[in-house]
């Protein structure tokens, strides 16, 4: 009998002690929710790590205003299930309260003014640590962050000054102000995620799979039809067959031609994929550093 | 499940790369990836666009693996990046580390959580004096399989006796220290050659390719499944379930089976193990690395810190600690400076008793006259702290036989520290 863990297992359980430790390190740590899969696994993995308890984080949906309905219903349909406390703060309200500027121009978003309101958020509820679903092989700028990653009391992270990161020893002690984040997930791929997400049955908001949608074409890129849209000159109105890889700001979430269905089908396509997750979304094509310094001012 | 024989299971190997600046880590990497075929088709137009606005005519594969934009624009790596690929039966995680003199602190970083190491050399240049610090490293943190890659062989006009001169270089140093499993391989990596298909410019070499090696390495458990120790994270306590007190933490070793007779320390008290409850579900027995929630038949006093051991394998419960240390700080590690020292899952105060002997990274030579540790120096030191610790030495127990050390008023973490 050989006493070994699959990579599944090994993965799960690195997580689950991330988890733990987060939560006997700081005083009011909580879960950033996006709806996304890679949160949805988050918060599974947080349920187990303290069952038969409820989970002791509360989660936080930094809101765009810019949703799709199915994300909404599927975040407060989670809420209820695990009996967790959810908190939401408004982009929307940040932008009317005048604390952070709506972006103009061609290719306008949302997606930087959610620092402002992210780290509003957390200050207003005095969260010492946000736990995140961040993937180390999502992004460059990603590949190089801690676990426990620091913020200073700006919220800012500075990734030249990083704490070394021992053994699975997490050094979490800071100064009043300051938080962490925390990824317990740093190393799944997109893939891991997929295959415990079939191991686990974890439910999964539809438009991780494929469906008939209202879409529109700008270039190389898909997106969801919606008000929140505005129409370009170049842009092309069709009904297509598609489904979402990642799930967040419905004006920048790009979408793919897809007939998968069903997990088993959505892990044949991601194993046969090209293409990373992210090259899909128009946050992170504007320049080849744009990660990286929305993270610095203290993105996600 | 858990019981499958090796071969049925997908089991993941940790790997960190070291070698001096442009020795091609890199580019190893990058050509590594690329011949592999799991490099991303976006990723690899923003390769090719990114070598094409430096003006080079090839893709620079060394490229792929740089990943913030101050190093980007020096061109150089300076901090740890992780880098991942999966094959049938493996999943592969890689810490890539740099080469230059002051970041030893990150491969000391990136080696604590690795299987294995590839070690690159310049077969122009041999080995070298970053080439015995990194090896000494690799020993240090008990990083037990070495694949030595003798890059750069196109510069050598791919010459076996160049290979074979180094080969004996090596071993004739390695010799001195503690790596189980040492493989040399002759690569280019800027050409390919060995690295994912076998090179047709070095026939006379017999051996495996780099991929090959790493995805065949048999790599030895090193996790200890002998002496069991569960250093307690958190109490789990419900409002729904005012019978259930769950203690919840990893086995860092050995085997738990219910029924088991469990002492907590330091208290020295003793309960029954009545449940186990894995993230799979309950079991009658789990084992290093899994984390656990156990219940125990009577509610006796156990908080974070503490640690669950069998009463016949203690281990040492002691104040005094004997440790190589490798220094981060700023400012100098001294006899009689205090700091904040973590342990598994317990804070303790320590202050600094001696500073035993530094070790020369030039020539591995101990240096006895030292009156402070400097950023990147690896030395033997003595500490002695508020409140016992349940340790082993390091080569026993690699999650009792390690620490970190803190500065009290920077929070910065200061050390890594490897018990002896
Ligand atoms: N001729 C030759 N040059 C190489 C080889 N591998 C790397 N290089 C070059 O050596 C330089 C340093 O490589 P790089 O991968 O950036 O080194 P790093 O600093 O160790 O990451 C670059 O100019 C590479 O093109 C090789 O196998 N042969």
């Amino acid at each position: 009998m050989r006493y070994r863990l699959d990579y599944l297992e090994e993965l799960e359980s690195e997580a689950i002690y991330i988890i733990r430790e987060a939560y006997a390190q700081f005083e009011r740590p909580c879960i950033l929710f996006s709806g996304g899969k890679d949160s949805i696994t988050l918060c599974h993995l947080a349920a187990k790590a303290f069952a038969p308890a409820k989970i002791p984080f509360t989660l936080v949906h930094i809101d765009t205003g810019h949703n799709f309905l199915e994300t909404l219903q599927y975040r407060d349909e989670l809420v209820s299930r695990m009996s967790a406390t959810l908190v939401v703060g408004s982009v929307e309200q940040s932008i009317r309260e005048g604390k952070v500027a709506e972006e103009k121009g061609l290719y306008a978003s949302r997606n930087r003014a959610q620092t402002t309101t992210l780290l509003e958020t957390l200050e207003m509820y005095g969260f010492d640590a946000a736990l995140g679903g961040g993937r180390r092989d999502e992004e460059k700028a990603r590949a190089k962050e801690r676990v426990f990653s620091h913020r200073d009391e700006f919220g800012q992270w500075d990734p030249k000054n990083q704490r070394p990161e021992l053994w699975d020893i997490y050094n979490g002690r800071k100064h009043a102000g300051e938080h962490f984040r925390i990824f317990p997930i740093s190393n799944w791929t997109e893939l891991d995620i997929w295959m415990y997400i079939r191991k686990e049955g974890i439910p999964l908001p539809s438009l991780y799979f494929s469906h008939q949608r209202s879409c529109i074409r700008r270039g190389n890129t898909i997106l969801a039809n919606s008000e929140f849209v505005k129409l370009q000159e170049k842009d092309e109105v069709m009904d297509l067959q598609i489904r979402f890889r990642t799930i967040g700001d419905l004006t920048i979430t790009g979408a793919i031609i897809s007939s998968a269905s069903n997990v088993d089908e959505v892990i044949d396509e991601v194993i046969l994929s090209r293409q990373t997750e992210r090259g899909m979304r128009a946050d992170d094509l504007r320049s080849e550093a744009s990660m990286e310094d929305r993270k610095r001012e203290g993105y996600f | 499940m858990q019981q499958q024989t090796m071969s049925e299971i997908k089991t993941i190997l940790r790997f960190i790369t070291a070698g001096s600046v442009d020795d091609g880590k890199s580019t190893l990497i990058g050509r590594l990836f690329y011949d592999a075929d799991f490099i991303p088709e976006d990723q690899l137009e923003a390769l090719r666009s990114a070598s094409e606005r430096k003006g080079l005519q090839a893709t620079d594969l060394s490229l792929y693996t740089d990943g913030l934009r101050d190093e980007r624009i020096q061109g150089i790596t300076i901090d740890v990046a992780y880098r991942y690929f999966s094959t049938k039966n493996r999943k592969f995680i890689i810490a890539d580390t740099p080469g230059h003199i002051q970041y030893t602190r990150n491969m000391v970083t990136a080696a604590s959580s690795a299987n294995l190491a590839i070690i690159l050399i310049d077969a122009r240049k041999g080995v070298t004096e970053q080439t015995r610090r990194h090896s000494y490293i690799a020993s240090l943190l008990r990083i037990n399989h070495v694949i030595v890659c003798i890059n750069k062989m196109d510069l050598v006009e791919y010459n076996e006796t160049r290979f074979q001169e180094i080969v004996k270089d090596y071993m004739d140093f390695a010799s001195k220290m503690d790596i189980a499993d040492i493989q040399c391989i002759p690569v280019s990596a800027i050409h390919g050659d060995n690295i994912v298909k076998r090179s047709d410019r070095m026939l006379w070499y017999q051996g495996a390719t780099l991929l090959y090696t790493l995805e065949n390495i048999h790599v030895v458990n090193d996790t200890n499944h002998l002496d069991l120790r569960i250093p307690v994270q958190t109490i789990i306590r419900s409002p729904e379930f005012p019978d259930f007190r769950g203690y919840a933490g990893k086995i860092v070793s050995g085997v738990l089976r219910v029924g088991d007779e469990l002492t907590v320390l330091p208290s020295g008290l003793s309960s029954r193990v009545v449940g186990i409850d894995t993230p799979s579900g309950k079991v009658v027995e789990a084992f290093a690395p899994q984390t656990i929630c156990i219940s125990l038949d009577q509610d006796i006093d156990i908080s974070r810190g503490d640690m669950l051991v069998r009463q016949q394998n203690l281990p040492e419960v002691t104040q005094e600690i004997d440790a190589m240390v490798c220094w981060f700080g700023i400012s100098a590690l001294k006899v009689g400076n205090k700091y904040i020292l973590r342990h598994t899952t317990k804070e303790v105060k320590a202050i600094i008793k001696d500073l035993v002997y530094k070790v020369n990274l030039a020539d591995l030579k101990r240096e006895h006259e030292v009156s402070g540790f400097n950023t990147n120096d690896i030395g033997k030191i003595k500490l002695r702290v508020t409140s016992p610790v349940m340790c082993e030495p390091y080569r026993i127990n690699m999650a009792t036989g390690s620490f970190i050390l803190i500065d009290e008023g920077t929070n910065h973490t200061v050390a890594a520290g490897i018990i002896v």
